[in-house]
């Protein structure tokens, strides 16, 4: 029965759809195998009283016509989940358990999910490794002294680590798809306003969402139908039709025009990556896609644009915490500013530190022009770049990240080495565009390494359906050994 | 630019986030490095670009001013620091 868990998602609602699995056996299998896996800290908070009783009810009265029929999920812990506690991997928020619950865990639950606990992730959603993080650092499964990329560092460790059938996760500057690609699992980033940010942890407004984190494209196509959806209850949410994405899933890419931007060959890429990126081409190529060769001149400046923008409006999201309505609060100081100073200083992390001061320093009277402005019309550059392209080319293709994953300790002492981490999948989220990390090969030390495909606005399905083909014909297996039970 | 402690200082009030002096040092190092990337972007004539602030093409929706929730200071208060019966509790702000 434990080869269940090295299952597909897909497979594993086939298997309780034809009664081989109930949904209460199936979760202690989880169980058991994340109680074994401690050492890889993926896990903040676990529920797994509530998860078996869930269970056991939906076996009572199971409803199989769900997307995600009595299926164990564990979240990222940025998602409000209504009774459980919800720390944002932050001191700030280490006791505060949410009285409500976030649109896009919500609609999990309708399709029939049962949360299993809350995952790890880099302080606030800020940084790249996981090693920001309160409840210190994730391991990497892939090997036992890496990291597993972040922010969504415990989901992309504890999917690889097969401790849940698929994940969510938020991406902001990359933060779903570098630890896909550093895990060798299948992370998408959809349109900015396709899922609903209510209850979700906010960082940075005009460029979080929420997305799928899976080990094959068509259970990323699931989960996606799951999370997507109008809500009200974010003003940014677009209203749209809800999309069948999985039951239009199909690998017939013929004529489809795949552009290859030359900016993203940088230098010091190591070679491998390069290779691997040629060997998309080729993959596709011979599946009957167009390639084309595109520029978008703008790419060296999104890094630059995002440490702007994104700490700005971190610094504005984070003023809430204030040690008065709820999270941490200092029992030093001897008046209201006092208490708020000790307060902030005590709850939060040097990156998060730093970030809200980049942030506050840029909005500043004085420095608002010269910062701030010049980055909104920086990434009006980068979305032109992207635009223009997208009237010749129907998705695009670049590499995930410029390395495989790194030693845990190796860039934590310098932050411009950690952000240049995000370089390929930044320009994505300043354009508000969707985009999916598949995996496609190994490097020489047998660390994944992953593609990433661009769409335009809205045309998820297409990227999917492009991602699938390449998997088919990638072959790209993951060679995780279980070392760490 | 340079930023240097002074900065620092004066950053770290407005953010409402006291520093001891080693912390300023160290961050008044990362953020010059920072800063000194970020300045990439004045290689850049903006002059004629309008300022992106939402992908979003159309203005944010509003809803109408109803009240469509509430009756939930009970819950609200649960997460409270500090409290007092119905009230958050601050420290003392006038003699």
């Amino acid at each position: 029965m434990s080869e269940v868990i090295n299952k597909n998602l897909s497979e594993i609602i086939d298997l309780i759809k034809k009664k081989e699995i109930k949904s209460e056996e199936l979760t202690k299998l989880y169980i058991d195998r994340a109680n074994k896996s401690k050492k890889l800290n993926s896990y903040i908070t676990t529920c797994f009283e509530y998860t078996t009783q869930k269970a056991k009810e939906f076996d009572k009265k199971p409803n199989f016509n769900s997307l995600l029929p009595g299926v164990p999920l564990a979240v990222k812990d940025l998602f409000c989940t209504n009774g459980f506690k919800t720390t944002a991997g932050s001191k700030m928020l280490e006791n505060f358990v949410p009285k409500y619950e976030s649109t896009v865990t919500e609609n999990l639950w309708k399709e029939g999910a049962i949360l299993l606990g809350k995952l790890n992730c880099d302080e606030y959603a800020m940084g790249s490794s996981n090693e920001t993080s309160y409840f210190g650092n994730v391991i990497n499964p892939v090997a036992r002294d890496t990291v597993p990329g972040g922010s969504s560092g415990g989901s992309a460790s504890a999917l690889a680590a097969n401790l849940t059938p698929a994940t969510i996760g938020t991406d902001t500057g990359g933060s779903i798809r570098q630890p896909a690609s550093f895990t060798g699992t299948v992370g998408l980033k959809p349109t900015y306003g396709l899922c609903s940010r209510w209850g979700i942890v906010a960082f940075a407004s005009s460029l979080d969402q929420a997305g799928p984190m899976t080990k094959s494209v068509k259970d990323c196509s699931i989960m996606l139908e799951a999370m997507a959806g109008f809500d009200k209850k974010d003003s940014t949410s677009i209203y749209k039709k809800k999309e069948n994405y999985s039951k239009n899933l199909k690998n017939n890419i013929k004529g489809i025009k795949i552009g290859i931007p030359k900016e993203y060959r940088v230098e010091k890429m190591p070679k491998e990556i390069e290779e691997l990126w040629n060997k998309g081409k080729s993959i596709l190529k011979d599946l009957g896609a167009d390639i084309v060769d595109i520029s978008l001149p703008h790419t060296k400046y999104a890094l630059p644009t995002y440490y702007i923008v994104a700490p700005a409006e971190a610094s504005s999201n984070l003023a809430r915490y204030d040690g008065v309505k709820y999270g941490y609060r200092s029992s030093k100081g001897s008046d209201l500013i006092e208490m708020y100073e000790n307060t902030r200083s005590e709850g939060f992390g040097d990156e998060v530190k730093r970030r809200i001061l980049i942030g506050t320093y840029v909005l500043s009277s004085g420095y608002y022009d010269a910062y701030y402005l010049k980055a909104q019309k920086v990434r009006q550059l980068i979305k032109k770049d992207f635009d223009e392209n997208f009237a010749k080319v129907d998705a695009i293709l670049t590499p995930s990240t410029p390395s495989s994953a790194f030693k845990i300790g190796e860039k934590t002492n310098d932050p411009i080495s950690m952000y240049l981490n995000d370089i390929f999948t930044v320009p994505v989220n300043l354009a508000g565009l969707p985009a999916i990390s598949v995996p496609a090969g190994l490097d020489k030390k047998g660390y994944p390494l992953g593609l990433q495909l661009i769409g335009k606005t809205l045309d998820e399905q297409n990227i999917l359906n492009v991602a699938y083909a390449f998997e088919k014909n990638c072959n790209f297996k993951n060679e995780i050994k279980s070392w760490w039970l | 630019m340079s930023i240097d402690k002074d900065k620092i200082k004066h950053i770290s009030k407005l953010a409402r986030i006291s520093l001891d002096s080693k912390k300023s040092d160290s961050l008044a190092k990362d953020l010059t490095s920072i800063f000194k990337f970020i300045e990439q972007l004045n290689e850049l004539n903006t002059d004629k670009v309008e300022p992106l602030s939402s992908i979003l093409n159309s203005p944010l929706r509003s809803r109408e001013d109803k009240i469509d929730d509430g009756k939930i200071r009970d819950k609200i208060l649960e997460n409270s620091p500090k409290k007092n019966e119905e009230f958050f509790v601050v420290p003392k702000v006038i003699e």
